[in-house]
C-alpha cells in the first residue's frame, strides 16, 4: 500500500486538486435541489433546466457585457448576476403558477408536472440560444493559469477552476449554514421545513416562505450553470445531465440536507477524478457506485433522518 | 359490438401483413403528385448541432430544386423526424412516413444506431432509404441491403486517413492517447484506428484509453492526466459541444504545446472555436468537402452552395449539410436515371433502387460512385489546422486528399480483418497532396 501510495502519490495529488473543482459545482446544483424539496418536499426535475438557463444566461450577458467595451473584470459579476436574474425572473412564477397548485397532489403528478416544464424549458432554450454551441470563456481566461509542481514538471491549471469554483461553493455552504441557523428568515425556513401546520398556525406565512426558497433554489441552480459556463460549451441537454447527478447527491446525502450535499458532493468529485487517474472505465459509474454503497447501509442517506409516518 | 376474428380470417390477416409491401411494389407506379422524402435528423439534443445545419441545408436546396421543376417534373417535400427520442420511437416514424405518409423515399440517418435500425426496415417494407450521414462501417459489412445506399463515406476511411496523414507528418511518435465519448462511435473510432495503427506502425505504447460519459461538458481531470502523461499524440473523435469544451480548455492549459491532437471530425466546431484552435494539429471533416478546398471538382457549384447558405442562415455549411447536398444530388440523378431507364416513366421502389446501385453522381467537390453494395466512395481530406484572413475559424493547410477506394475496406471484407492487413507502406503510397490551383 505505501508502496503505491509513493508511486502514485503526486497523481493523486492531481487527481484531488481537479475534484475539488468538480465538486465545487456539482454541490452548487444540488443544494439548490435539496433546499426546495427540504423545504417543499417537491422534486423538481426542472432544476436541470434552471442549471441550464442560467448558464446560457451567463454567458448572453458575459457577450452582451462584451460587445458594450466593458473591461474584462465585468465579465465575472457578471456570472453573479446572471444567476441571481433567473432566479428572479423565473422562480416565482413557477412556484406560483405551477408548483402552487400541486403541493397536495400525489407525488407521481408532482414528478410529471415537473418533468413537463423540464420539457417546455428545453425548448425555450433551443428557441431562445438555439443548438449550436455557446460559450463564453473571459472569466476563465482573466483569472489565468497557475503552474502547479508535479515532479520535475508542472501541470498548468486553471486559476478560476483551483481557486474560484471550490472557493465559491465553500462560502456557498457556509453562508447557507449560517442562514438558516442564525437569523430569523433562516429560522422560519427550517420551521415549516419540520411542520407546515405547526408553522401556519403560528402565524408564519409558509405560502410566502415557499416562494423564497425555491427562488432561492432556482438562483442556486442557476449560480451552478453560470459558474460552470466559462469552461464548458453549452448544447442542448446539459440539464438533463447535471439533473440525475443532482438527485444522486440528494439521494445519497439524505432529502434536505445541506452539509450532507456538500459532503456527498466532495465524495463524488473526487471519486470521479480518481476514477479518471487509475480506473477511467469507472468514471461515469462511481457516483452511482457511492449513492448505491451508502443507500444499502443508511436508505435514509448519509445524514438523512428517519421520520414517522403522519397518517 | 366486437367481432373476433376465426383462425382463418387471421391467416390472411398474417399473410396479408407480411405480403403486401411486396405485392405494392410490384403495382405498376404511377406519377405521384409530389415526391414525398421522409428525413430523420437530430433537432433536438446534443446531436442537433448536426441536425439543425442538415435541416436547414434541406430546406434550401429542395427549395432550389423545387424552382427548377423539381425531380423528373414532381415538386419534392420533405417531411422530417428528430432522432433524439430513440431508435424505438424512430422505427415507428419510419414506418408512419412510408406507410401512412406514403413518402418515396426515406434519408435516414445521422447517428448510426439509427442506421442499424432504420436498413432493416427499408428492406422489409422495401422502400428505398439514402443513409445520408451515419458513419458505421456494420451496415454493408455485416449483410447485404437491397434498398440502402450510403451516400458518403462511413467510419473506416474518416478515421485511416487522418490516421495515414499523422503517420507522414509525425512518422516518429512512439506514445500516445485516446479520449473519445463512451458510445459506438468513441469506442468503434477506437478500435479502427488502434488496428490501424497496429498494422502500419507496430509498437507505439498507449498510455491513456479515456472514455468520458457521452454528453459530459468538463474535461479538467482528462486534461490533467494529459498534461501529466505528456502523450506525443491525442487522438479523439469527439464532436459537437463536446469537441469545442475539450479543445477550449485544452488550449487554456497549453495541452497543445505538449502533445500533436488528431480530430478526424473537427471541421463541424471549427467556426464555433474562432481562433481558440491552435494552429498545426491534424483535423479531418468525413470526407473532402472543406469549404476551403483548394481543387473542388466544380468550384462554381461549392461557392453558391457555401454562399448560398451563408446568406441564407449567416454560417458557414459544415459536413452534415454538405452530406445532405450529397444525398439529394444523388437521389437527383437515380431518378433521372431511373425514368430515363424507364422511357420517361415514373420508376417502381425496386427501379429506383436499380437505379442507385453503381450509381455515380457528383458534388461540388468530386464525383461519387455507389459501389455494388450500396456503400458511397467520398475521398477523404485531411489537414493541419492553420488560421488565415479568408476565414475567421481553422480550416486545413497542407491538405492531402485520400482517395476513396483506396483508404475504404473492399466490399465483402470486413474492416477490423482488412485493417490488420495493411502494410507501412501504404502511408507513402497512398494519398495525393493538395496545393492550390
Amino acid at each position: 500500500m505505501a508502496g503505491w501510495f509513493e508511486e502514485n502519490g503526486l497523481l493523486l495529488g492531481l487527481a484531488l486538486l481537479d475534484g475539488l473543482a468538480s465538486a465545487g459545482l456539482i454541490f452548487l446544483v444540488a443544494v439548490g435541489l435539496n433546499l426546495v424539496f427540504g423545504v417543499l418536499r417537491i422534486i423538481n426535475v426542472a432544476h436541470g433546466s434552471l442549471y441550464a438557463i442560467g448558464a446560457y444566461a451567463a454567458a448572453s450577458l458575459g457577450m452582451f457585457l462584451a460587445a458594450r467595451g466593458l473591461p474584462d473584470w465585468a465579465a465575472l459579476p457578471a456570472l453573479l448576476a446572471a444567476a441571481v436574474l433567473v432566479g428572479i425572473l423565473l422562480g416565482p412564477p413557477i412556484e406560483r403558477l405551477l408548483l402552487r397548485r400541486i403541493y397536495l397532489q400525489e407525488q407521481v403528478v408532482q414528478l410529471l408536472v415537473t418533468f413537463a416544464l423540464f420539457m417546455i424549458l428545453e425548448d425555450v432554450q433551443k428557441l431562445v440560444w438555439g443548438v449550436q454551441p455557446v460559450h463564453h470563456d473571459t472569466a476563465l481566461k482573466l483569472l489565468g493559469t497557475v503552474d502547479v509542481p508535479f515532479g520535475a514538471d508542472v501541470i498548468p491549471f486553471t486559476a478560476y477552476q483551483l481557486f474560484l469554483l471550490p472557493g465559491i461553493a465553500v462560502l456557498t455552504l457556509v453562508g447557507l449554514a449560517w442562514f438558516l441557523r442564525r437569523t430569523l428568515m433562516g429560522r422560519i425556513i427550517v420551521a415549516v421545513t419540520s411542520d407546515r401546520e405547526a408553522a401556519s398556525a403560528m402565524g408564519i406565512d409558509a405560502a410566502r416562505v415557499f416562494l423564497l426558497t425555491f427562488s432561492f433554489g432556482a438562483g442556486l441552480a442557476a449560480l451552478g450553470g453560470a459558474l460552470s459556463s466559462p469552461t464548458a460549451a453549452l448544447v442542448p441537454g446539459i440539464g438533463a445531465q447535471t439533473i440525475v447527478l443532482s438527485f444522486a447527491v440528494v439521494a445519497t446525502a439524505g432529502l434536505g440536507q445541506i452539509e450532507g450535499a456538500a459532503l456527498t458532493s466532495l465524495m463524488m468529485g473526487l471519486g470521479r477524478s480518481i476514477a479518471v487517474y487509475f480506473e477511467p472505465e469507472l468514471e461515469v459509474v462511481v457516483p452511482y457506485i457511492i449513492m448505491v454503497a451508502v443507500l444499502l447501509v443508511r436508505p435514509q442517506g448519509l445524514f438523512g433522518v428517519t421520520e414517522t409516518r403522519r397518517v | 359490438m366486437t367481432h373476433s376474428l376465426t383462425r382463418r380470417e387471421a391467416l390472411a390477416a398474417g399473410f396479408g401483413a407480411v405480403l403486401l409491401p411486396a405485392t405494392l411494389s410490384a403495382q405498376p407506379a404511377q406519377r405521384p403528385s409530389e415526391l414525398k422524402i421522409g428525413i430523420t435528423t437530430f433537432l433536438s439534443g446534443p446531436a442537433s448541432v448536426f441536425g439543425v445545419p442538415s435541416r436547414k441545408a434541406a430546406e434550401m436546396l429542395i427549395e432550389e430544386i423545387n424552382q427548377k421543376g423539381g425531380i423528373g417534373g414532381i415538386p419534392v417535400r420533405p417531411l422530417f423526424v428528430d432522432e433524439a427520442p430513440g431508435t424505438d420511437h424512430l422505427v415507428g416514424e419510419f414506418r408512419r412516413l412510408v406507410q401512412s405518409e406514403g413518402v418515396q423515399v426515406m434519408f435516414a440517418a445521422i447517428s448510426s444506431g439509427s442506421c442499424l435500425a432504420c436498413t432493416p426496415l427499408s428492406g422489409e417494407l422495401r422502400k428505398v432509404t439514402v443513409l445520408w450521414d451515419c458513419g458505421t462501417q456494420r451496415i454493408f459489412e455485416e449483410g447485404q441491403q437491397p434498398f440502402a445506399f450510403r451516400t458518403q463515406g462511413y467510419g473506416t476511411p474518416e478515421v485511416l486517413a487522418p490516421l495515414l496523414y499523422l503517420l507522414r507528418h509525425k512518422p516518429d511518435f512512439r506514445t500516445m492517447a485516446v479520449i473519445n465519448q463512451d458510445y459506438a462511435w468513441g469506442r468503434d473510432s477506437w478500435e479502427i484506428w488502434k488496428t490501424a495503427m497496429d498494422a502500419l506502425k507496430p509498437g507505439v505504447r498507449v498510455v491513456a484509453e479515456m472514455f468520458p460519459r457521452f454528453g459530459s461538458s468538463d474535461f479538467s481531470t482528462e486534461i490533467t492526466r494529459l498534461l501529466a502523461l505528456r502523450p506525443d499524440v491525442i487522438y479523439s473523435t469527439h464532436w459537437g459541444g463536446e469537441l469545442v469544451t475539450i479543445v477550449r480548455q485544452a488550449a487554456e492549459r497549453r495541452l497543445f504545446e505538449r502533445s500533436l491532437f488528431v480530430l478526424p471530425v473537427a471541421e463541424a466546431s471549427m467556426q464555433l472555436l474562432g481562433r481558440t484552435m491552435p494552429a498545426g494539429h491534424i483535423i479531418g471533416t468525413r470526407g473532402d468537402h472543406w469549404n476551403n478546398h483548394p481543387k473542388p471538382r466544380d468550384p462554381a457549384a461549392l461557392q453558391r452552395f457555401v454562399d448560398g447558405y451563408r446568406a441564407k442562415f449567416n454560417e458557414y455549411p459544415i459536413y452534415p449539410c454538405h452530406h445532405m447536398a450529397q444525398a439529394l444530388s444523388a437521389l437527383q440523378a437515380a431518378y433521372a436515371k431511373a425514368i430515363e431507364a424507364k422511357g420517361g416513366g415514373w420508376p417502381s421502389d425496386q427501379e429506383l433502387a436499380n437505379a442507385f446501385r453503381g450509381l455515380t453522381f457528383p458534388t461540388p467537390t468530386s464525383t461519387i460512385t455507389l459501389r455494388e453494395d450500396g456503400q458511397g466512395l467520398e475521398d477523404q481530406v485531411v489537414g493541419l489546422s492553420s488560421h488565415s484572413e479568408r476565414f475567421p475559424f481553422a480550416v486545413p493547410d497542407q491538405m492531402i486528399l485520400y482517395p476513396a477506394a483506396q483508404v475504404s475496406t473492399p466490399a465483402g471484407q470486413k474492416s477490423v480483418d482488412w485493417l490488420k492487413t495493411l502494410q507501412p507502406a501504404m502511408v507513402q503510397q497512398v494519398g495525393q497532396p493538395l496545393s492550390a490551383a
